[in-house]
């Protein structure tokens, strides 16, 4: 028996004109962490997936436990001991957390066994969920904690785990590498590909780090620090202190000092007294108050199921109140998390996903030579690279979709910006590129609220801190102790 | 929060920040011809498998469609009409996302309503007479599909299942009114009397049944595209269609007013393909009126991708299909069924090709 209980060896993927990943190769050791980490196109999916066997190798090698094996599907993998939790969750909302895990089965479905003994593996495992609760009702942490379920439940001994604290509040991401701590000292082995870096310095025992489909570093955790983790992700020599707010912030150096001159202008937005409801009806959001004033960031926290998301859609002017009065300006940029739902259309160009935005109020023709300009103009301020207007948004990487989002939504300096989750799943560049924005959006006169999932992410740039629980609102010192507290409703 | 499955695609990107596409907008009609050929070939081998004399079929084939004026003029242009209408009705909806499969019911009431109303307006003149019958079928088809579109906005009723339904009821109602109310006076024939010369829609060329209806279906063609393309109101249709959820968001659409503005449309359209027929060609109300031109519809449509432009050809297409196996049927005896089936063979082409794309996006 070899100890390595996956290894990918110099596998070579290409699409089309473009080498995703050039020779490629990840040895993972049995009863160890591994986390991958790299930008956002570095190859990193690519390379789980084809781990994972949901897409051949042009090249290369795949061993499980030493063997060579060609894995022709996703069930083929999980045959073989290996399980994966995707970033997007892959679970059927309408059914229940036992059913969903029954779908890989076969013959007869015994649901109450599979119930009993999903009960059972969640007590032996800690991974506590209740297996007749529907996937729809359950938050975020919960749905993960079935993904897990799922793979354990077909033995899985190696699991990949593609972004898993993407969608995670702090505590939830501590509960679940406690979890995966666990998990590897009983004899499992973990891979978790990441961005975070120092989530995977924390956690992981070795690292790899691929570019441009090519592994530039592999070593054990300890050996490393946050700048040779940085330098090697992003293969630059440079690191200003602005440009990194997110490595500086997580490297644990006090928060970067954001060039702003924070004037607070006029009151510009007010909820007053009001609540809202769910698509289901659930009241989520109970008489709160809320001022928004020119020229100052709110930061806004709250874990899934607080009623975070309806308040965000309420100040976008997305949501009509059931109760009280929401005064708002006229114009809001709306920058939403489900960037594909609810912010572009793939198959449309970005002129045409630059002309949505007022489609609802828009009369007679459409001025298309003026809309082409206009997008051209934004993809030059907001840098994002696409060959032309009229490519298709669908095939510009997420995060160049993600800055043409936030270019369109910002750039006709609106009065009140609303940003949800604006940098989950980006990388650095990007994810500083937006933070910038989103800063820069505020000193020239906007009213900026931005809720993260990740409260390292609203500190540095907060003006105030807002946190929602159990539908209500509180304002807060901006300091961690203080968010991570009220967000679990401790004083 | 969202569950959905990974579908978010690859994590490759080029220098420049594009991730490739599998198949670029130009490569689908590479693919339509592809399958044109597929087609082609599989007529040929039924025609050979059926032991028919396969070259004196295709002769009958071409000749039926294309080899004479007449075959032109009065029949494959003269059936390409009402697919032509029809077909954008179903174009237009599906490029919202409306799922009307009810061409058929919705031309079948726009005959009617014209009849009816031609019946009662012969006496006047040409210009007046006519838009009031035309007018009348697109209302009437615009009010079938209005049932089904309330059905869907009110109860939540999958349009698919509403309009199919209701081109059963179209039918019988259309039955009931060619024994009942409308029927001629002697009471022999399931059939209306046939319509005073002032409420034919003129002939386009003298000696031939090519009549003015084809002129008002490319016009509306042309009009569609227009909408779609340079309109406010055609780009909401397109963001709807394309993506129901950025649209109510990032564009302030309200997605059910589109939704019930389309449903209208695409029934006016079929409507007024069923007043054209019974203007142009029938002059009459009677059982057979549609040779199941609203079903066709749906090929027209998706051969052309949903294109109003392309849709002018698809329709010429089926059209010269439809003639040119008649044809085939009277002088090489081959079953004129073949023309569905390769019918039946495009939309399922397209289909499996559309399908094959879509996966190839995201591996």
């Amino acid at each position: 028996m070899s100890d390595s209980a996956l290894a990918l060896e110099a596998i070579d993927k290409r699409f089309g004109e473009v080498q995703a990943l050039r020779g490629a190769s990840l040895t993972v050791r049995r009863g160890t962490l591994h986390a991958v980490l790299g930008e956002n196109g570095a190859g990193k999916t690519t390379l789980m997936r084809i781990a994972f066997g949901l897409m051949p190798a042009d090249a290369g090698s795949v061993r499980i436990d030493g063997t060579p094996v060609t894995l022709a599907s996703g069930a083929d993998a999980i045959r073989r001991g290996l399980g994966m939790v995707h970033q997007h969750f892959t679970l059927v909302p309408a059914m229940t957390a036992a059913e969903n895990i029954a779908l890989g089965g076969r013959g007869r479905l015994e649901l109450r066994a599979v119930a009993e003994r999903v009960h059972a593996l969640g007590e032996r495992t800690g991974l506590r969920v209740d297996p007749s609760a529907r996937v729809a009702s359950l938050g975020v942490g919960a749905q993960q904690r079935v993904e897990i379920l799922k793979a354990l439940y077909s033995n899985a001994r190696v699991l990949i785990l593609d972004e898993p604290t993407a969608v995670l509040t702090p505590p939830e991401s501590e509960e679940l590498f406690a979890w995966l701590r666990r998990f590897v000292a009983e004899g499992g082995t973990v891979v978790l590909v990441t961005h975070k870096l120092r989530e995977a310095l924390a956690v992981a025992d070795d690292v790899t780090v691929l570019r441009r489909g090519e592994c530039v570093l592999t070593a054990p955790a300890a050996h490393l620090d946050m700048i040779a983790l940085v330098r090697a992700v992003t293969g630059d020599e440079a690191t200003e202190p602005f440009s990194m707010p997110d490595i500086e912030a997580r490297a644990g150096s006090p928060p970067p000092t954001i060039p702003r001159t924070r004037n607070r202008g006029p009151c510009v937005a007010r909820l007053a007294g009001v609540s809202a409801r769910d698509a289901r009806g659930v009241e989520r959001v109970r008489e709160v108050t809320v001022d928004c004033f020119a020229g100052e960031i709110i930061g806004l926290a709250g874990v899934e199921g607080s009623g975070v998301h309806e308040l965000l859609r309420l100040l976008a002017g997305r949501l009509a109140p059931s109760g009280g009065v929401a005064t708002l300006p006229p114009r809001i940029g709306f920058i939403p998390e489900d960037r594909l739902r609810d912010a572009v259309i793939e198959e449309f160009t970005l002129t045409e996903n630059v002309a949505l935005r007022g489609a609802g109020r828009r009369r007679g023709r459409m001025p298309w030579p003026a809309l082409a300009s206009l997008t051209a103009g934004l993809m030059e301020r907001h840098d994002v690279r696409a060959p032309s207007p009229a490519t298709r948004a669908g095939a510009l990487s997420g995060g160049n979709q993600q800055k043409f989002v936030v270019g369109r939504e910002l750039d006709e300096h609106p009065t009140l910006v609303v940003a949800e989750n604006p940098v989950r799943g980006l990388d650095i560049r990007a994810t500083t590129h937006v933070l910038r924005e989103l800063a820069c959006s505020a000193e020239a006169g906007s009213a900026v609220v931005f809720y993260s999932a990740d409260i390292d992410e609203l500190l540095p740039l907060a003006d105030r801190m807002l946190v929602v629980f159990a539908g209500r609102v509180r304002e807060v010192p901006v300091e961690r102790t203080a968010v991570a507290n009220a967000l679990v409703g401790a004083a | 929060m969202t569950t959905r499955p990974d579908a978010t695609g690859s994590d490759i990107v080029r220098p420049d920040g594009v991730r490739p596409a599998a198949a670029r907008p130009d490569a689908r009609w590479v693919i339509t011809a592809a399958t044109g050929v597929v087609i082609i070939l599989a007529v040929l081998g039924i025609l050979m498998a059926g032991g028919y004399d396969t070259p004196r079929a295709l002769a009958a084939l071409w000749n039926g469609a294309f080899g004479s004026p007449y075959a032109l003029f009065s029949a494959t242009l003269v059936r390409a009409t009402p697919l032509l209408f029809v077909g954008l009705a179903v174009g237009i909806a599906f490029r919202a996302g409306v799922l009307n499969i009810g061409a058929e019911g919705q031309l079948l009431a726009g005959a009617a309503a014209a009849v009816a109303v031609g019946l009662a307006v012969g006496a006047f003149p040409s210009l007046v007479a006519l838009p009031l019958v035309l007018g009348a079928g697109a209302l009437a088809g615009s009010a079938w599909a209005g049932i089904a579109g309330w059905l869907k906005l009110r109860f939540g009723v999958l349009e698919v299942i509403s309009t199919l339904m209701l081109n059963f009821v179209a039918a019988y109602l259309v039955s009931w009114l060619v024994r009942g109310p409308l029927q001629e006076p002697t009471r022999v024939y399931p059939q209306t009397v046939e319509l005073a010369p002032s409420v034919h829609l003129p002939a386009l060329i003298t000696g031939h049944r090519l009549h003015l209806g084809l002129l008002l279906a490319i016009g509306l063609a042309v009009a569609t595209w227009w909408f779609l393309t340079h309109t406010a109101a055609g780009f909401r249709v397109r963001a709807v269609g394309a993506g129901i959820g950025a649209a109510r968001s990032a564009g302030g659409i309200n997605p059910s007013r589109t939704t019930a503005l389309v449903f209208l449309a695409s029934g006016a359209l079929a409507g007024l393909g069923g007043a054209s027929e019974a203007t142009g060609v029938t002059f009459a109300l009677y059982e057979g009126i549609s040779p199941g031109y609203g079903y066709s519809a749906i090929a027209v449509a998706l051969l052309a991708r949903l294109h109003p432009l392309a849709i002018m050809l698809s329709a010429l297409l089926f059209g010269a299909l439809e003639a040119g196996a008649a044809a085939m049927q009277r002088d090489a005896n081959v079953p004129s069924v073949l023309a569905s089936v390769v019918e039946a063979l495009i939309v399922l082409g397209v289909l499996a090709f559309d399908h094959t794309r879509a996966r190839g996006r995201y591996t």
